[in-house]
């Protein structure tokens, strides 16, 4: 592990003056920047503690609940009012890694967390998101897990979160500090960015840029919301596809939809055409069908991924399905 | 890779204070040392095992603030403050905790290696069925579950952040029921 400084910063904006510095990284649960330090793949020459700046709160309010970055995977997961507004993001939570490492994750850090391709975890590998212009390996290589939504000619890693599935259809906002002092929200869907020519530049955050809050909408159709997540093993594994669903119903007509996909895409995927075209359609399994197929229209598979085209729109009909079917 | 010598420059020191089962170490260490390698190789406290070292097997789980936690991805230095907990901090002079009794009578080992992470995980699993939280595999997060109803597919996706390569899962799911059964939560 290359050499760093420790700093423990008491106030958010001494931690983001700290992060200012060139080589500087924030560490929170660690289970992201720990793993990829241990792999020489992150090399930080200064590592800010966040965990202690009083960003642990969940504050409820009627319109909003309010998550502080430093809560962790498990305390959103299992709060009772995020149990009860927002099933849809407890049940992404609780599918993803294991209980200990829920307990360390927090909701910033998982927003943030670097993706799983193996050819970015290997220093002797080539990835234009690691090292930019250096080539990507998973074009030609072995490429069962990567994405086919919102790929690149340089690069087609998987976002690994199934958090950030649920927030992106909860169109949660993201709050930050920057160096400077001033405060920013950004919108979850434009936070993380498609790979294009860049790889390499992943969020729209400045170098130092401390998420401090994510702001989560009241949504009264959340009630009725679901995530299904479809893997190769039951518990502990990546998402091969996994959907995100909110279905607001009026009897059998569909008011309003929306969808996410994770396991499949780039980044953490908002469907917003294909929400449209569900809009004041009967929720019928068919209509759920044509939805898939209209999600799924622009996807580009590798040698070893195909499958998951077909895989993903399945996922998309059952998670309606499901949710439609859920007595709420 | 070839071997690496640390300069003075390049070895990071933080003063630390590590409370570990009640007792408090003030320590200087290596800003890169995790907290596994701080409780076995500074400490001493060998009970806690390293396995992948990479988060994925569970076998150095140890309970921090009363959370079970990895301590292969956490750094020794970002412990300052923080209650550990290790499975030497778990028995009460010679009486066993419940869980480890558990695991001595329902067999729930072989080799023994991955027991220590096993059974702290295995008692916050509970504590976290007493709180009446969900898993993955709970059929609606809305509700909360409790230890008279818990299925063994439940104890089986709460305990999946430890592996046992001898696989005495059978085992361990029965120690788990049987300290769900005969613990009355406080």
């Amino acid at each position: 592990m290359n050499a760093f400084t420790f700093e423990r910063s008491r106030t958010t904006d001494a931690a983001s003056r700290v992060a200012a510095r060139p080589g500087a990284v924030f560490l929170a649960g660690g289970t992201t920047l720990v793993d990829l330090m241990k792999v020489d793949v992150l090399t930080p020459d200064t590592v800010v503690d966040v965990r202690h700046l009083g960003l642990s709160s969940i504050d409820v309010s009627n319109d909003a609940i309010a998550v502080g970055a430093a809560v962790t995977n498990s305390q959103l997961a299992w709060h009772p009012v995020v149990r009860e507004r927002f099933p849809v993001l407890s049940e992404a939570i609780l599918s993803g890694a294991t209980t200990q490492i829920r307990n360390m994750a927090t909701v910033a850090g998982n927003i943030l967390q670097r993706t799983r391709c193996s050819y970015f975890r290997d220093v002797h590998a080539s990835c234009n998101r690691r090292q930019p212009g250096s080539g990507c390996d998973a074009l030609e290589g072995f490429n069962r897990g990567h994405a086919v939504l919102g790929v690149s000619d340089h690069c087609i890693a998987t976002h690994p979160s199934d958090m950030c599935v649920a927030m992106a259809v909860l169109d949660a906002d993201v709050h930050t500090l920057r160096p400077d002092g001033t405060t920013h929200v950004i919108p979850f869907r434009d936070f993380h960015l498609p790979p294009g020519d860049t790889p390499h530049v992943e969020v729209a955050l400045a170098h130092g840029e401390l998420i401090t809050h994510i702001v989560i909408p009241h949504l009264p159709a959340a009630g009725r919301s679901h995530y299904l997540k479809v893997r190769d093993r039951a518990s502990y594994e990546f998402a091969l596809a996994s959907v995100a669903v909110v279905l607001d119903l009026d009897g059998d007509t569909i008011r309003s939809a929306r969808l996410g996909l994770g396991g499949v895409a780039t980044k953490p995927w908002r469907a917003t055409e294909t929400e449209q075209i569900l809009t004041g359609r009967k929720a019928t399994d068919d209509a759920f069908r044509d939805a898939a197929e209209i999600a799924l229209a622009g996807a580009v598979a590798r040698a070893h991924n195909h499958f998951k085209i077909e895989l993903a729109k399945r996922t998309i009909a059952r998670a309606f399905a499901t949710a439609r079917d859920a007595n709420v | 890779m070839s071997p690496r010598v640390l300069t003075v420059r390049e070895a990071v020191g933080v003063r630390t204070r590590l409370r570990v089962n009640d007792t408090t170490h003030d320590v200087s260490v290596d800003s890169r040392l995790t907290l596994l390698d701080a409780l076995r190789d500074v400490l001493g406290l060998t009970g806690t095992k390293k396995g992948c070292d990479q988060g994925a097997c569970g076998a150095c789980t140890v309970i921090i603030d009363g959370q079970r936690v990895l301590s292969c991805l956490t750094l020794a230095a970002a412990c300052e403050g923080q209650h550990v907990v290790t499975i030497e901090g778990l028995a009460r002079g010679d009486e066993l905790h419940p869980m480890q009794a558990a695991f001595l009578h329902c067999d729930g080992f072989q080799c023994g290696y991955c027991t220590p992470g096993q059974i702290l995980s295995a008692v916050c699993a509970v504590q976290e069925v007493h709180a009446g939280v969900p898993s993955h595999v709970t059929p609606d997060v809305r509700r909360t579950v409790n230890a008279a109803t818990l299925t063994d597919e439940e104890i089986r996706e709460r305990m999946s952040g430890n592996l046992c390569r001898c696989a005495a899962y059978p085992n361990i799911v029965a120690a788990v029921r049987q300290v769900l059964a005969n613990e009355v939560p406080s």
